[in-house]
């Protein structure tokens, strides 16, 4: 069994990890949509009544995150050695500033989780509006009114649409990546899949960044 | 025209190397890139200097010994060719070239622009072939072998094995060379027998050789001199995925 | 002296299958004891390499490339020919072994074409096992085409690049046996002395292209596959580093120089550009397949080809050769070209081109069908001409290609010299006069899949294994020599660089000695050769040392030898003094200008054994018998 040590069995790690993750990625996304109806909180409780799918979800999702670094890492360390020298003049035909700085946004992304977390998950960056202490009307934690104060401040939303656009990069060389990496391409689809990449990232990227912005445009209110 | 390069020259693999400026005078856009080259080397054997030593052999772009790296992308600007046929009309007046040679640890620098490739011949020696000895093999036409995939293998086929797809490579990786092997002999019946095998072993010997891994940057692609496809590395993703399937015979590393 | 050529007795058909019962063998568990040395990763020497190390001997192979896939076999465009009779169309082994000695103007040992006519079948196969892609039809059998002047289609090919494919898979095998161990790779490694103790071939002498350490290697057999000499005409076909010299220092060493006059050349490559270039390109003679050849009929006429109307072209080959018409045999078709050039009707730049027009097969079958057939050779064409073939005539002159000429073997293979074999382009046996199109990958394969394999076992079973030391002073003595030759090089410390000289060479030799010969021609060229190499051997320069990888040094010695080794070209081209194949003396000739024979005088192999640099080589003779063949008048009318 070469999976977890041979060239493409790395590939194929990153590759499965990757795909969990983008897909969680979007399920985050529909379901903290339910903030343009003003219903998150609502959302947030029905979520917490499965606590096997949450505890569950969490389990997948930090082994995928584990997984994902240290492939990535390792890989990047691989490949950094096998190209030990540059070259005076470099042009690149084909790959892209998402591709070649993968790494990078990776770790911006990475980064970003930490303190997202800390933010809204373990609610210690700004005890004040901490949803777990401050129910709503319903006696809910009010989720909705931590969120919304938080992304009033402007240097938190900048934060966030910074890092969302790392991941936007990250994932318009990752989605098409993992396709190729699970050999689903040939001539035909190659195109058709980089282009459904591509557009699911950027899709992705304005969906999530429409929570900070349309609260800090005011649209969204208590 | 006149053009100013700027040319790696080291001595041998211990020496650090540098860019030495050079004045090419006079060339004629009829010239190949070597032809301009040779002329280059030729005047500076007269003023007793050491000429810049590069590899070449056919100067018809399929015996893959050429190659270099110019303005940053190997065998040069134009696509779809190696640097033997690479002629100087594709370049403008007063230009300046960066020459540089193939850079990959795997490729290590033997003088100026020559650099070793026996890594490329070892991943070969690792599996790229049918285990047919001479003699008793039956007719030609006892296998009939789809014309689809003979065209396929074919394709894959074309390698050169020049190693622009390693110096193109911002990981240094020989993934499309590999590729190209693993593709043509899994794409025929009389190959398919080992494909298993010798995807692992393939695979594994790049790695042992110091190339990197692939990130799908398709950077390769954009330079082969042949046009290999970068579905070839898809091809044999998916032969190494079959290659685990439970059934197959163990897939243990370097066989 | 009369040499004998060591042919079987018996009719023709069984002559190898009698060989092959009586041949010795070597016992399986003393194959590993015989070390045999093969030089060239070629289509012969990697295909004998791979056979060798598989039956178990131990087998050292040598290249001056980086890597064994570099060998020039690598450049064969056209394809490979067996008598499979898959189409058909007539073909059989008798056929193609008519076909392939008539080809050759009757100069080949019937013998041996008979042999390799035979063996052309099981190449096909054995390829195919390897997992060559040729190409094939929709029911997913092998394709065949016709080519350069056969009438029946029996060439197999692998798109343009079948040299390729058939060289990958033997470099396949060859790897394959690396990998076991049976086989030591010694690339950037050029043989530069055949070591010869006791009359036998005992070893070679090396220099090692990157550090430039000259060693020596002992063994119980040398079989030398280093390919051909036709870059002694430097614009050439041929790769850049082919060189004559593994199989001239053999020559020096004793081994005998067949028939060097044969050198064949090519009528369908790019014209030259310049003084700058350093080699031609050939452009596939499947071209003459679909393409009409012709030269405006007024002199001197500058119009675009597209402007001259169709009463004013001569399709001169359809006029001279009706039956053969664009397809004539490529001695033929290159004689034709050169005549219609020297009238002052050829084309392009200089004047020396005519075109190859495809006009019509593009306007009868359409531009993708062509593109189907050709599209490589069309861009291969667009990028270096700058022009779209597809919008205006290919222009095309000939160049030297191949050389039928080579060290003489017997039927098994054998040098003169015991223990030394010469195989492929490098010997000189099977094709005579004249190649034809598509036949020297089949015997580059033959020779090492299924001809060395049993013919060395029998010269291994007569001898101790590993009775030379690889400390025996001859070695010492040969690396010594080696290096005084280096010395000597280094000496000169002239003003002018080898390429020079080898460019002053190859413009004599193309002139002089080239397309048509004549006895003024010759001998003026054997007056001019000396003067060169005298002067080359005062003048040249050479920077750097020895002890680096030093690629004029290399060029040098390749060129030091051409110059001696041109010499004695020239000597054979007058010695021959009769028209045949390829080696066409304008004393010879037809009324109309075809080759005259003379079957009387000449019908025998003309080898050649040296006696000193300045001094006359001796003729040996080994008469040529045909048994079976009937001595017919070669016309492509």
């Amino acid at each position: 069994m070469l999976l977890p040590t041979s060239t493409v069995g790395k590939k194929i790690m990153m590759a499965i990890t990757g795909q969990v993750l983008a897909i969680f990625i979007f399920f985050h996304i529909a379901g903290n949509s339910t903030i343009f109806f003003h219903a998150l909180n609502g959302y947030v409780v029905a979520l917490y009544k499965l606590p096997l799918f949450v505890w569950g979800g969490r389990l997948v999702l930090f082994l995928a995150f584990v997984f994902h670094i240290w492939y990535g890492t390792v890989l990047k360390l691989e490949n950094h050695a096998a190209k030990p020298e540059p070259y005076a003049k470099t042009r690149y035909l084909q790959a892209t500033f998402a591709g070649r700085n993968q790494i990078w946004t990776g770790v911006i992304v990475a980064v970003f989780l930490i303190y997202h977390l800390l933010q809204f998950t373990f609610q210690v960056t700004n005890p004040a509006v901490a949803a777990d202490t401050h129910p709503d009307a319903l006696g809910r934690p009010d989720i909705f009114m931590m969120v919304a104060q938080s992304f009033r401040q402007i240097g938190i939303s900048g934060v966030y649409v910074v890092s969302l656009a790392a991941l936007g990069l990250h994932l318009l060389h990752g989605i098409q990546s993992s396709f190729q990496t699970w050999g689903m391409n040939n001539e035909r689809t190659l195109p058709v899949i980089e282009k459904t990449g591509n557009v699911v990232s950027v899709l992705l990227f304005f969906w999530y960044c429409a929570i900070p912005v349309a609260i800090v445009l005011g649209l969204l209110k208590g | 025209m006149n053009l100013t390069l700027y040319v790696w020259r080291q001595k041998n693999s211990k020496d650090k190397g540098r860019l030495v400026r050079y004045e090419a005078k006079n060339v004629s856009t009829d010239m190949s890139f070597l032809e301009m080259l040779d002329v280059v080397n030729e005047g500076l054997i007269v003023k007793g200097e050491d000429p810049i030593a590069f590899d070449s052999d056919c100067r018809e772009g399929i015996c893959g010994m050429c190659g270099q790296v110019v303005n940053g992308v190997p065998h040069g600007p134009r696509k779809k060719t190696t640097l033997c046929q690479l002629h100087m009309r594709h370049f403008k007046d007063n230009d300046t070239l960066y020459i540089e040679p193939f850079r990959a640890k795997a490729f290590p620098v033997i003088k100026d622009l020559i650099v070793d490739r026996g890594a490329f011949d070892k991943i070969i020696q690792s599996g790229g072939y049918v285990s047919v000895h001479t003699g008793g093999v039956p007719d030609g036409n006892t296998l009939l072998i789809p014309k689809h995939d003979a065209d396929t293998a074919m394709d894959a086929a074309e390698c050169i094995g020049c190693g622009a797809c390693v110096a193109a490579c911002p990981n240094g990786s020989a993934m499309l060379f590999t590729a190209a092997k693993v593709s043509h002999l899994a794409a025929l019946p009389q190959g398919r027998v080992e494909a298993a095998r010798r995807v692992c072993a393939m695979t594994e010997e790049m790695l042992a050789q110091g190339f990197g891994n692939c990130s799908n940057h398709y950077e390769c692609e954009a330079v082969c001199p042949k046009g290999i496809k970068v579905k070839f590395i898809a091809k044999l993703n998916r032969e190494f995925i079959k290659a685990q399937m439970p059934g197959n015979e163990s897939c243990t590393g370097r066989g | 002296m009369i040499l004998d050529g060591k042919i079987p007795s018996g009719p023709l058909h069984e002559k190898w299958d009698k060989r092959l019962s009586e041949m010795k063998l070597v016992n399986p568990a003393n194959k590993r004891k015989h070390r045999i040395i093969v030089i060239g990763t070629g289509l012969a020497g990697a295909s004998a390499a791979a056979s060798l190390g598989e039956l178990g001997y131990t087998v050292d192979v040598f290249c001056f490339q980086d890597s064994p896939r570099r060998a020039h076999s690598i450049s064969a465009q056209g394809g490979i020919n067996a008598a499979k009779n898959y189409p058909n169309d007539g073909d059989s082994i008798e056929r193609l072994f008519y076909d392939t000695i008539k080809g050759g103007d009757f100069r080949s040992r019937e013998a041996n074409v008979y042999r390799l006519a035979q063996l052309s079948a099981n190449i096909i196969d054995q390829c195919v096992a390897q997992g060559v892609p040729f190409a094939r039809d929709y029911a997913g059998y092998l394709t065949t085409r016709s080519f350069g002047g056969a009438q029946v289609s029996r060439t197999f090919y692998a798109r343009g690049q079948t040299g390729q494919q058939l060289l990958l898979g033997a470099y396949g095998a060859l790897s394959r046996q690396i990998r076991a161990g049976t086989v030591t790779l010694h690339p950037r490694t050029e043989m530069l002395d055949l070591v010869v103790i006791d009359g036998h071939a005992k070893g070679i002498t090396v220099r090692d292209l990157v550090t430039g350490r000259i060693g020596s290697h002992a063994a119980d057999a040398v079989c030398l596959c280093s390919g051909g000499y036709t870059n002694v005409f430097f614009l050439t076909t041929n790769s850049i580093m082919s060189g004559v010299t593994a199989t001239y220092r053999a020559y020096k060493k004793g081994a005998y120089f067949a028939n060097p006059c044969f050198t064949q050349i090519h009528p369908t490559c790019i014209p030259v550009t310049g003084e700058h270039q350093a080699k031609l390109t050939l452009m596939s003679e499947s071209l003459r397949n679909d393409g009409r050849v012709w030269v405006p009929k007024i002199k001197g006429d500058k119009r675009p080809a597209n402007d001259i109307p169709e009463s004013e072209r001569d399709y001169y080959l359809e006029r001279k050769y009706p039956a053969f018409g664009n397809l004539a045999a490529r001695d033929v078709t290159s004689r034709a070209t050169k005549e219609v050039c020297d009238e002052g009707r050829g084309v392009g730049p200089g004047g020396r081109g005519v075109y190859l027009d495809l006009g019509g097969a593009i306007g009868r079958l359409g531009e993708n069908t062509i593109r189907e057939r050709y599209g490589n050779l069309f861009e291969m064409y667009e990028r270096i001409t700058d022009e779209n073939a597809y919008k205006q005539p290919m222009r095309i002159y000939p160049a030297p290609h191949y050389a039928m000429g080579g060290l003489w073997v017997d039927y098994d293979l054998q040098s003169n010299l015991p223990g030394l074999f010469v195989l492929g382009e490098a010997n000189f046996s099977d094709h005579g006069a004249n190649r034809l199109g598509a036949s020297a990958l089949m015997q580059g394969l033959a020779d090492g899949y299924f001809i060395i394999p049993y013919t060395i076992a029998n010269y291994l079973a007569n001898i101790e294994p590993g009775a030379v030391a690889p400390d025996a002073p001859e070695f010492q003595k040969s690396c010594e020599e080696v290096e005084a030759f280096t010395k000597g090089l280094f000496a000169v410390k002239g003003k002018k660089t080898a390429h020079e000289f080898h460019r002053e060479l190859g413009k004599l030799m193309w002139n002089n000695v080239g397309m048509s010969r004549s006895e003024a021609s010759l001998k003026e060229a054997l007056k001019r050769i000396p003067e060169i190499r005298d002067e080359f051997w005062k003048n040249v320069t050479i920077p750097g040392s020895g002890r680096e990888l030093n690629q004029e040094l290399e060029k040098a010695g390749r060129v030091a030898d051409f110059l001696e080794f041109a010499e004695l070209l020239t000597r054979d081209a007058l010695q021959r003094d009769e028209s045949c194949g390829a080696h066409f003396r304008v004393e010879h000739q037809t009324a109309d200008g075809e080759a005259m024979r003379d079957d009387k005088n000449f019908s025998y192999v003309s080898a050649w054994e040296y006696k000193g640099v300045d001094k006359e080589p001796e003729l040996h003779k080994e008469p040529l018998v045909f048994e079976h063949a009937h001595l017919a008048v070669r016309s492509y009318k």
